[in-house]
């Protein structure tokens, strides 16, 4: 399965604007398919992001954050060239993760 | 019989090394709070004990959203001292959306996309050292997202 994660870490004045747009069914477990099946839950619970190996951010989600997560964050200490990664976890013990490069926005 | 023996200790061995992970995972991820079906149940289940409403606690989101099932939330603390920002909207099936665990050198600042069942208000509740506070936005929806 694709667990594509399109990334952007753009250093404008001081801050670093961080976007994730993540690639995740997000289900619930209360949708049904066409054949009035219960479509079990398959959902990110934990995201972690780094800034060079160090943690800046974590999250919990449930299974109320949007199908494909979109995320945005800001960084206030990194600079061009330092390195931001996004891993994330999900209930069926499935993972992905990305990395990027700070540029200058 | 020996080999036996050994051969299952491994299995055993092999089959507690592939689930560690996910029980691993389980330990952090809040169930209580997540699976709770009232936004007071999952309030508890962060271990909040009272939210005192705040100005400092800025949402962004829309007044009306057509589609509940993708609502842009911009949410920004100016607490001093801000070490968590949750999202829950009260009439979801599950209220709480997200909580966001801030470490020095982030903004406590987020933008996401979530779903609403149906109008409702959305509550931020921010965590600063052992105090909360909270801010709340209704949304109106017209299409439900869950």
């Amino acid at each position: 399965m694709m667990r594509d994660m399109k990334m952007r870490a753009q250093l404008k004045g001081s801050i670093t604007e961080v976007k994730a747009l993540l690639s995740h069914p997000m289900e619930t477990g209360r949708r049904k398919n066409d054949l009035d099946e219960t479509i079990p839950a398959h959902f990110i619970q934990l995201l972690t992001a780094t800034l060079n190996g160090k943690t800046v951010l974590e999250a919990q989600w449930g299974t109320g954050v949007s199908k494909n997560p979109y995320l945005t964050f800001y960084l206030r200490d990194a600079k061009v060239g330092d390195t931001v990664r996004i891993t994330w976890h999900d209930n069926l013990g499935e993972s992905g993760h990305g990395e990027i490069a700070v540029t200058q926005g | 019989m020996q080999r036996r023996g050994f051969l299952q200790l491994m299995l055993g061995a092999g089959a507690a090394l592939l689930l560690m992970p996910i029980q691993a995972l389980a330990a952090i991820w809040n169930k209580a709070a997540f699976e709770a079906t009232t936004k007071s149940e999952a309030v508890k289940g962060l271990e909040i004990p009272a939210e005192t409403p705040s100005q400092e606690i800025e949402i962004v989101a829309p007044d009306f959203a057509e589609n509940g099932a993708v609502v842009q939330v911009e949410v920004r603390s100016r607490i001093i001292g801000t070490e968590a920002i949750a999202i829950l909207v009260d009439k979801n099936p599950t209220p709480l959306i997200a909580n966001f665990m801030f470490s020095k050198g982030a903004e406590p600042a987020v933008v996401t996309r979530i779903k609403m069942a149906e109008t409702s208000n959305v509550q931020v509740i921010v965590k600063a050292g052992d105090q909360y506070f909270s801010a709340v936005k209704q949304v109106e929806v017209s299409l439900s997202g869950c």
